[in-house]
């Protein structure tokens, strides 16, 4: 089990053990009652809607849009099939939630995409499933077969004249497939690259037909929201930022996993729940919301709430709720370098500024490192990151510009002595020990 | 979905066994008739998972089984990373570099892998054992570091000891 820790949870509440995830146990929790009710009352679309906008729930993926206005965009008057599509295409660097719902919590997840489906009228699904972990795309193929046979899925779920049929999808390695029209396209068995928007998916979606789709978490959450009521779940993080949600901690702390607490909950208290700094050594900066959100240094995330405003305030993202935790060990320079060779390999190659940018970034960033960087060198990211921005299909332009442009405003001393001195200021070995790899190469 | 004049079988059956077929079919009926193109890239993962690698001829079967131009499943086998476009060792090894698995030790395992392994990234040990992969974001940056053993098998805490377990038990 990774979750870690949690503050009166929604999502993870009650999870235990291995078998936790199995239907049964599901049920005994109180699962599927939310659908049964909406059956059973033959509860009105824009009934559920509302509840949905009531609560606040905002995209899970990372940009946070309202969920309920999202669905209240599908086109009422169109014939044929219309879809739900849910988005467990996790591979935003530092990002490791929706694994564990579907590890632990996949019913919530069907739920969640069955009252959808009800909502928006659509009559079929698809669970695009990261292809890296082939764990995740077999235990949710078990868990739909497990509801299938339960009659939650299918034809005329429990009796009520409403079907759903809804199927995994896997991916097998672009991080571009995340984004929502690129995931589309890859479903429909083509390369993942996006596409122009507008026509937005709610009007020309998958294989052209209305399509709605929602992060894994997204939707997890709907089944409480109707259970407990939007209002409810609104409150239990604070005003424009509903709910809980789980965050995802990596880096240099002592127990990295994932944590569910409300929104709103100060930052440093996360830092607690996780066990703190490891080795006691002192925080030096922190990504907030996945590797596409702008650093933020020490002071400024310490004294942030973790929620969309606070941190949009201090200039990044609350983003999916990757937390990446760097402490005084870490080259910023080794650190952005890292990043700009992930945003290089994963351009779609569809935008010139995208996928020549990138290259050009990580070229730039590469030569600083290795000690060979030039003096002007920290002008031309800010030019060709600047000339990125605005330029392209989708945002994996600006997910590569951001860590440049911020790396290099809120530590560009560090980064003018690397290009000085030829080296990381902070030494090797230091960096090494931090790591904790080296430390336990020494003990063995 | 524009449908070609191929013979949907024929290829295939003499690559593939019925049983990886079957898988095939079952993947198929999952998208609305008309679209079995939206079954490419799990029949390309499941016929590398039978033969190891991708080969031309292995694409444009895969492609005529799906009704579908052989340029559009080429251009899925080289869109995506994780298929193998040329023989692999027994063991593909894929290991995270990105940074939140950087910060605990991604970089260093990498290291200490090429080292044990006398080999590069992409390069394959002589004994054809083993394949090194630089690989990123695997969605499990919480137990860092991570590899991933031939696309289906993921390693988190991958310290030296747990390396050398892991080398050991492919040794076997």
């Amino acid at each position: 089990m990774s979750i870690l820790g949690a503050i009166n949870p929604v999502l993870t509440a009650g999870l235990s053990g291995d078998d936790g995830w199995h239907l049964q146990a599901y049920v005994a929790r109180g699962g599927y009652e939310a659908l049964k009710s909406i059956l059973a009352k033959k509860e009105s679309s824009e009934k559920i809607i509302a509840e949905v906008k009531a609560s606040v729930l905002r995209g899970r993926g990372g940009a946070g849009f309202p969920t309920g206005l999202k669905w209240s965009f599908m086109p009422h008057a169109v014939q044929g099939d219309r879809y739900i599509i849910c988005n467990t295409d996790e591979g935003e660097p530092g990002t490791f939630k929706d694994r564990d719902l579907i590890r632990y919590n996949p019913h919530a997840v069907i739920e969640g995409m069955a009252i959808a489906a009800y909502a928006i009228e659509a009559n079929r699904g698809y669970n695009y499933i990261h292809g890296e972990i082939w764990e995740l795309y077999q235990r949710f193929e078990e868990a739909l077969e497990e509801a299938r046979a339960a009659g939650f899925i299918g034809q005329n779920i429990l009796k009520s004249g409403f079907s759903f049929e809804l199927f995994a999808h896997h991916g097998y390695g672009a991080y571009i497939c995340g984004e929502e029209t690129a995931l589309l396209e890859s479903i429909e068995g083509k390369k993942g690259q996006p596409r122009f928007k507008p026509p937005f998916p709610a009007s020309f979606g998958l294989y052209g037909k209305p399509t709605t789709v929602n992060n894994t978490e997204t939707l997890a959450s709907i089944p409480f929201i109707i259970k407990m009521g939007g209002e409810a779940f609104m409150n239990l993080g604070k005003p424009n930022n509903g709910g809980t949600k789980l965050f995802s901690v990596s880096g240099h702390v002592n127990r990295p996993g994932n944590y569910e607490v409300p929104l709103g909950t100060p930052f440093a208290k996360l830092l607690e729940m996780c066990g703190g700094m490891r080795g006691g050594r002192k925080l030096k900066a922190v990504i907030p919301g996945g590797s596409s959100a702008p650093v933020l240094p020490a002071d400024l995330i310490m004294d942030c709430t973790l929620d969309y405003d606070s941190i949009g305030k201090a200039g990044s993202m609350l983003g999916s709720g990757a937390v990446i935790v760097m402490d005084e060990t870490t080259c910023m320079v080794k650190a952005l370098e890292r990043l700009s060779r992930f945003y290089h390999e994963e351009s779609c190659g569809q935008c010139t500024p995208c996928r020549e940018g990138t290259g050009w970034l990580y070229d730039i960033v590469r030569r600083i490192e290795a000690g060979e960087g030039r003096v002007d060198d920290l002008d031309t990211l800010e030019y060709i990151a600047g000339n990125i921005c605005g330029r392209t299909i989708c945002a994996l332009g600006e997910a590569a510009a951001f860590p440049v442009q911020s790396f290099v405003k809120h530590f560009w001393d560090e980064f003018i002595y690397h290009i000085q001195h030829k080296t990381c200021l902070v030494p090797k070995d230091v960096q090494w020990a931090g790591s904790g790899f080296h430390r336990l190469v020494e003990e063995a | 979905m524009t449908a070609t004049a191929h013979n949907p079988s024929a290829g295939c059956s003499a690559m593939l066994t019925p049983e990886t077929l079957q898988k095939f079919d079952r993947e198929i009926a999952k998208y609305p008739a008309g679209c079995q193109q939206s079954a490419i890239m799990a029949c390309l993962a499941l016929a590398q998972e039978e033969l190891g690698w991708l080969s031309m001829e292995t694409i444009e079967a895969v492609a005529g089984y799906l009704a579908m131009p052989p340029i559009a499943a080429y251009e899925i086998a080289t869109f995506y990373a994780m298929y193998n476009l040329k023989p692999v060792g027994r063991y593909k090894l894929t290991v995270c570099t990105n940074l939140p698995c950087a910060l605990s030790g991604g970089v260093h395992a990498a290291e200490y892998l090429k080292e044990k392994l006398g080999i590069g990234f992409n390069e394959t040990t002589p004994d054809g054992k083993f394949t090194l992969q630089e690989g990123e974001c695997m969605g499990t940056c919480g137990d860092a570091p991570v590899m991933l053993v031939n696309n289906r098998r993921m390693c988190g805490r991958m310290t030296p000891d747990a390396i050398d377990a892991l080398l050991k038990e492919c040794q076997a």
